[in-house]
């Protein structure tokens, strides 16, 4: 080609991708979307890399508030998935009582009525219930999976999560499965008043079962994990792992400083402030975490039991023989 | 001991007064006036029954609140006049005297006896923190629900706390955990365990000496999540709203009652447990023995853990 001619086409292509770009317009919503503003370091971040790095800023390493589908797509590799569909259920996550829906036991009502409370919530974060449970694989292990969502109602535990919960102890028993629950948690729902703060004891006695038949429970705290969730599953884990930036406690940091008169350190309730105190065995960076939870279950497997890989396929028709849950 | 009037009874407590100060005059100054006092009588008793028939659910909470009310200790001492060892410690440091527990006898058999216990004035409720236990306290009490069973002991829990103490040392201690644990040993202890709630039963700081076979809420007694006024200061944003959110979170007795959660409900004198103690205590010893039987006859301990966790099991409102 000539050269005359080269820089001829040249042009005309640049004013085609030009035209193309203008007729082309981005949205602000989209542009807006490309770039992901760091709470804490303020950083403009380009949303891509971000996600890549599972929504921790790679600056200041401030760990971003994910919801539970997300944080199941991260633990099983799946987040390409997720980002296009918003769930990630396949071979490597099956949902478990997803059909569970609130009930309005007491009639309540504040300033808003509950069960307008729920569809708002429903809404928001197209969840059904604050807890999305299932069935797992992670690396080669099957697990039974509690992931809580703090935007639905902020994680608040009323009677569907309490009996999600439970069913999934429950089916972790009948299948020999080891539990790992995520949390994060405001605590028990107010609205459900009584019924709510009974299931700190139902999930409590389901898992003395699990406890009594030899089964792994990993419980995961994550920002923020209160009340009624730390008082019953949150802390009964034979491991308990926080996640890198979480705040966990019983009472709320007003409510103490109220009480005691006090101005309380600025670390308090934090997952380093906790480790330091015993009450916690280790505090993990998400990126690390799939790694460490594989880890800890391949070192607890029963010795004689390898489950590794059985085609990673989970139809239920290869359940490992019934246990009855030991009761005495 | 005169009893404080609550604000509601003031009324009610007026009128007898007068009534005290009719019979007094006629008596003293030798006029007959019985005509006057018996229509003042009547109308008192009908006051009283209206009053105390009509009770608001934040005037219940008053009630359970009286600084008179029987205490955990008070129970005990009237449950079982004879015979109390109190057992010390969590045998890591601490003695938490928010939960008092020990060995009691009634008709002959010895029990392990657990509570929360609030003091009736402000000495006596620093010495008990004011009912509200440390991770220490529940950590004694899963020392003594462990005595018990190795000793084949029944345990009975007594129930009136605020919550747990919502503190720094708490917190570092794992005031959560602490709950958390007992909740789960209790849901598997191999001897029967009644619990009653003589006053307020709040939150988890309850439920940690509260996982039982059978649950008695006193007439007057609550059950609830989150006190009123801290429901009220998060939904309504302000304590104000206090007896709303009593209303709202159906936490009475014969709310419970109805929705299952307990199982029984025992009658206090009228006007409350203060007015009559020993009679309160009388009618707990019933309910608390006919529990027991109830629990043993079902056979042995697989049948008591089975229980309690089908009763557990069962609490929830939800769509499917």
């Amino acid at each position: 080609m000539p050269l005359r001619d080269w820089f001829a086409s040249r042009k005309s292509n640049t004013d085609k991708l030009d035209a193309s770009l203008s007729n082309q317009k981005i949205s602000d919503d989209e542009l807006c979307r490309l770039w992901t503003l760091c709470f804490q370091c303020h950083e403009q971040l380009p949303t891509k890399d971000f996600t890549q790095n599972a929504k921790v800023c790679p600056k200041c390493d401030y760990h971003f508030r994910i919801g539970a589908w997300e944080r199941i797509a991260q633990l099983t590799g799946q987040e390409e998935y997720f980002q296009e569909h918003g769930r990630c259920e396949s071979q490597w996550f099956q949902e478990l009582f997803g059909n569970l829906t609130s009930a309005d036991p007491l009639g309540f009502e504040d300033t808003q009525a509950y069960r307008s409370r729920i569809e708002d919530a429903r809404k928001k974060s197209k969840l059904n219930e604050a807890i999305v449970t299932g069935e797992a694989v992670l690396g080669s292990h099957r697990v039974a999976l509690g992931v809580m969502d703090f935007s639905y109602l902020g994680g608040s535990m009323g009677s569907v999560v309490g009996e999600k919960v439970t069913r999934l102890i429950e089916y972790a028993l009948e299948n020999r499965l080891p539990l790992v629950l995520f949390s994060s948690s405001g605590g028990a729902r107010m609205q459900e008043g009584t019924f709510s703060l009974m299931q700190m004891v139902k999930t409590g006695a389901a898992l003395a079962r699990l406890h009594e038949a030899g089964l792994l429970f990993i419980s995961v705290l994550t920002e923020p994990t209160f009340g009624g969730v730390t008082a019953s599953y949150g802390t009964l884990g034979d491991i308990i792992i926080a996640e890198e930036g979480a705040r966990i406690g019983f009472a709320g940091r007003r409510v103490i400083e109220q009480t005691i008169r006090q101005k309380l350190p600025a670390d308090f309730q934090t997952a380093g402030y906790l480790l330091k105190y015993g009450q916690l065995d280790m505090v993990v960076r998400r990126p690390s975490l799939r790694g460490t939870l594989i880890e800890l279950l391949r070192l607890h497997q029963p010795y004689q039991t390898s489950h590794i890989a059985q085609n990673q396929k989970i139809t239920g028709a290869k359940k490992a023989p019934k246990v009855k849950a030991a009761t005495s | 001991m005169s009893i404080q009037p609550l604000e509601f009874e003031k009324p009610l407590f007026a009128m007898k007064d007068k009534i005290n100060e009719l019979e007094q005059m006629s008596q003293s100054m030798n006029v007959s006036l019985e005509g006057e006092i018996e229509r003042l009588k009547t109308q008192a008793d009908e006051v009283q029954i209206k009053l105390y028939r009509t009770l608001t659910p934040a005037q219940r909470l008053q009630i359970a609140r009286h600084p008179q009310r029987p205490s955990c200790l008070d129970l005990i001492q009237m449950l079982s006049p004879d015979v109390w060892f109190e057992l010390h410690g969590d045998r890591c440091g601490t003695d938490d005297r928010a939960i008092i527990g020990g060995i009691m006898e009634i008709e002959g058999r010895p029990w392990m006896v657990l509570g929360t216990q609030k003091g009736k004035n402000m000495k006596e409720n620093l010495v008990h923190n004011f009912g509200m236990a440390n991770p220490e306290g529940y950590r004694k009490a899963l020392r003594l629900f462990q005595h018990a069973e190795k000793f084949n002991m029944p345990i009975l829990t007594l129930i009136d706390t605020p919550g747990a103490y919502p503190g720094m040392d708490g917190e570092q201690h794992g005031i959560g955990q602490a709950i958390a644990m007992n909740i789960r040993e209790m849901a598997r202890m191999h001897v029967p365990i009644i619990s009653v709630v003589m006053g307020e039963a709040s939150s988890g700081g309850a439920l940690g000496i509260g996982v039982a076979n059978k649950i008695y809420l006193l007439e007057h007694a609550l059950y609830t999540v989150i006190s009123p006024e801290g429901c009220a200061s998060i939904l309504w944003r302000s304590a104000e709203y206090a007896s709303r959110a009593a209303e709202a979170l159906k936490i009475t007795s014969h709310d419970l009652l109805e929705f299952g959660i307990i199982d029984g409900v025992i009658e206090e004198p009228t006007g409350g447990a203060h007015y009559d103690p020993n009679l309160c205590a009388e009618r707990v010893k019933e309910t608390v023995l006919l529990g027991l039987e109830s629990v043993t006859s079902l056979g042995g301990s697989a049948e008591w853990i089975q229980q309690r966790y089908d009763k557990y099991r069962g609490i929830g409102a939800f769509c499917e």
